[in-house]
């Protein structure tokens, strides 16, 4: 009798403890949503209780115009409602009551494409990732034309990251960062190889001095990403080549496409990158292995600083240096493109469009919204005049500044004249998903030949496309 | 009149079925009818246009989904084979009257069917992660083996996968089987002692055609539980997509295409191939079980 007692209590216990960790599941989960390719960033728990100020401060304002806004990253939230704060500080008459909702990655952006296209549920504002975006340009977007609201922020940001959230040559999502790819090297471990990371021009270079640091430390040059395409996408922008052609279809078996898959298992082959933990060196896995001192190299967009002091304890300040990308031929030494990033976009079903673009371009676009997003958020901003703001530059107390062996200001300024771009198109959705689900673990990890692997990615990307 | 009409032999049954009738139409019948119309279209917000049997065309040259569709079945097949004699076999066990505690097993072997899968394949995937620190690693390690990336092999990821499986739906067929043979009349049983039979021989001659009600009906669940398996692998992976799609079912592309791409109409093609696979193999093997238009035992 008192075993059965015992065991209907022990079963009710897991069924509540299921229950409530099924509940967990849902709460946003920054790094392990298995999304790669947004700027996520760090979260940490001072940004739980913005929840509550945030709501408390919306209902101040009696006349507030509600706003609801869905993200998939936690530091978003803090950064919008910083601005929401100042907006109606600003504009008492046009005061915004802002909600926030955070959502996990693939969560919010499902939820999303079933809201627009049952005509019901969509937020008024939504962040959406780059990746992402063009699924919903398809047919007639459901999102809101924001050309005019950009308009009086145009001259001073980056046209290429507005381009790359439009169709037709109407704006549809706001970008939050330029995203320029560069060079991170742990120099505790290029030290020991005697390597100089300032020395690192071309991909040659980068291979020679991998080589060394191989055989002197037995670590990895750096990581043979599997889940995650800026190396390959970097390699097409410096060649000047895209993942699509002209008319936005599938490019993947172009020459400039099979020569960067080759680049990557060349390197693969010579030992120099290896592969790591979890596919990316922005998982939960791959920061450990990172962590560990096993990578002397990270190429990624610049957002990937904050990942240091966030989720790699054991690296100091001071250890690591930045630098611009290597390249194929050293007179191009200075290139990169802006990966990765999230547009914000107003849809169709909001009931006040107007005070949503407008507050939307104000924070993310005016010189005000792109100093917090490099104090709050971390990123580079896109306007880029202030990349040469001495005020902000030079600041000390700014983490990112202090952390690193070189000014990441510096280094974006050396590059700023070429910042390239890969197009979104119809077809990267599923480029990207035949890359990481397909390409690169072949070339990567199966032996596969480069140029066989791109023949086979470009006929399934044409086929899937129905092209 | 109302009362009348409530009271009426006729009217009574129907209103006894129609809130089942109801969920039927509004949750089955309609979303049926609906897959099989945007099949044959292009759907997309705001515009959809007919565009014949264009999707079926792309299907049937999509290597994504003859790869998805290969998993299904593999998994499908390797499940049958693992949650049908087994479970069976704890069944019988548990029933056994030289079983001890046999409630304490019961209980232990449905628990996990009532723990949350998220919670669980997370467990699971962390377990069996590639680093030489994860559960699995250490454990095999013990044995000199090298780390093994265990999810990223098709193999070893099927093996996990299955173990999952197992994991989670060995007590709940376990059940089924359990309450099939509280029905067999414990005479038969004696009758077949005094004859003289062994144990083996009436598990062969009682236990088993007995249970043939029960095993049809665990084999069709199964069968369609395996193809349409999607949860496992999603939580497993960390979403949809693994790498060289090793775990990539139909439903997963199903989702892959219809949620995560936004194309509907395709993402309707491949429901309609995967109902008419299921439908198609149950049929059959309802038919040679003789549960359906066969001859009645």
């Amino acid at each position: 009798m008192r075993l059965r007692k015992l065991l209907s209590g022990l079963i009710a216990a897991t069924i509540l403890l299921s229950a409530f960790a099924g509940c967990n599941s849902g709460t946003p989960s920054s790094s392990d949503t298995g999304d790669t390719d947004s700027e996520t960033s760090v979260s940490t728990p001072a940004d739980d209780t913005s929840e509550e100020d945030g709501a408390e401060e919306g209902t101040t304002a009696a006349d507030a115009t509600p706003l609801e806004l869905w993200t998939f990253q936690e530091v978003h939230r803090s950064f919008y409602e910083t601005m929401a704060e100042k907006w109606n500080e600003a504009n008492p008459d046009k005061a915004i009551d802002l909600t926030v909702s955070v959502q996990p990655f693939d969560d919010m952006h499902n939820k999303l494409t079933i809201a627009l296209q049952s005509g019901e549920g969509a937020p008024d504002m939504c962040d959406v990732e780059i990746n992402r975006f063009p699924t919903y340009l398809e047919g007639e977007p459901q999102f809101m034309d924001l050309t005019s609201y950009v308009d009086p922020y145009r001259d001073d940001i980056v046209a290429a990251r507005l381009e790359v959230y439009s169709k037709d040559g109407v704006n549809y999502g706001i970008p939050t960062h330029v995203g320029a790819t560069v060079a991170f090297y742990d120099t505790s471990i290029l030290n020991e190889a005697g390597v100089d990371y300032k020395e690192i021009k071309t991909w040659d270079d980068y291979k020679e001095a991998g080589l060394k640091v191989v055989e002197a430390t037995g670590k990895a040059m750096g990581a043979a990403e599997t889940d995650r395409t800026f190396i390959y996408q970097a390699m097409l922008a410096a060649q000047d080549a895209d993942m699509t052609d002209e008319n936005g279809d599938p490019a993947l078996d172009s020459e400039a496409s099979i020569k960067a898959l080759s680049t990557i298992q060349e390197l693969v082959e010579a030992g120099v990158d290896q592969t790591i933990p979890g596919g990316s060196v922005d998982a939960e896995e791959g920061y450990g292995a990172i962590n560990a001192g096993g990578y002397a190299t990270i190429i990624s967009p610049l957002w990937y600083m904050s990942r240091y002091p966030a989720y790699m304890e054991s690296i100091e300040a001071g250890r690591i240096g930045i630098a611009p990308i290597p390249v194929f031929d050293e007179a191009d030494y200075g290139v990169s493109y802006g990966g990765g990033g999230t547009g914000t976009v107003v849809t169709v079903q909001s009931e006040n469009p107007e005070l949503a673009g407008e507050w939307l371009c104000w924070a993310k676009l005016s010189e005000e919204g792109n100093r917090d997003i490099w104090n709050v958020l971390g990123f580079d901003p896109c306007n880029i005049s202030l990349w040469e703001d001495e005020e902000l530059t030079t600041d000390e107390s700014n983490q990112f500044i202090s952390f690193f062996i070189d000014n990441p200001f510096d280094v974006l300024n050396t590059i700023k004249d070429d910042i390239r771009t890969i197009k979104s198109t119809y077809a990267v959705p599923t480029i990207d998903d035949i890359m990481t689900n397909v390409v690169l673990p072949d070339i990567i990890e199966n032996g596969v030949p480069a140029e066989e692997a791109a023949v086979a990615a470009q006929e399934q990307a044409v086929n899937e496309l129905g092209l | 009149m109302i009362k009348k009409f409530f009271y009426n032999q006729k009217v009574a049954p129907y209103m006894f079925i129609l809130p089942f009738l109801i969920i039927f139409c509004v949750f089955f019948i309609y979303p049926m009818a609906s897959t099989i119309v945007m099949s044959f279209q292009d759907v997309k917000p705001g515009m959809t246009e007919w565009v014949g049997l264009a999707n079926f065309q792309r299907l049937f040259g999509d290597k994504v989904f003859f790869k998805a569709l290969g998993n299904s079945f593999l998994y499908m097949v390797l499940t049958l084979v693992l949650l049908i004699p087994f479970p069976m076999m704890f069944a019988c066990m548990i029933n056994s009257k030289l079983m001890k505690a046999p409630g304490l097993f019961k209980s232990l072997m449905y628990l996990p069917a009532i723990t949350s899968v998220v919670v669980a394949g997370t467990i699971f995937r962390l377990a069996f992660s590639e680093t030489e620190y994860s559960l699995m690693n250490q454990i095999v390690g013990m044995f000199g083996i090298e780390p093994v990336r265990w999810l990223r092999q098709q193999g070893t990821g099927f093996f996990v996968l299955l173990l999952v499986a197992c994991w989670r739906w060995t007590g709940v067929n376990m059940m089924y089987f359990l309450s099939g043979l509280k029905s067999i009349p414990e005479e038969l049983y004696e009758s077949a002692s005094i004859d003289g039979a062994n144990g083996w021989q009436k598990f062969i001659k009682i236990t088993m055609p007995l249970l043939k009600p029960t095993t049809i009906y665990v084999l069709t669940i199964s069968i369609y539980a395996g193809l349409a398996m999607f949860t496992e692998s999603f939580i497993l992976w960390n979403g949809n997509s693994s790498p060289n799609n090793i775990t990539l079912t139909i439903v997963g592309y199903l989702y892959r295409q219809g949620i995560e791409k936004n194309d509907l109409g395709y993402a309707s093609t491949v429901g309609l191939v995967l109902l008419i696979i299921a439908m198609t193999i149950n049929l059959i093997q309802l038919r040679i079980n003789g549960t359906l238009g066969g001859e009645e035992d």
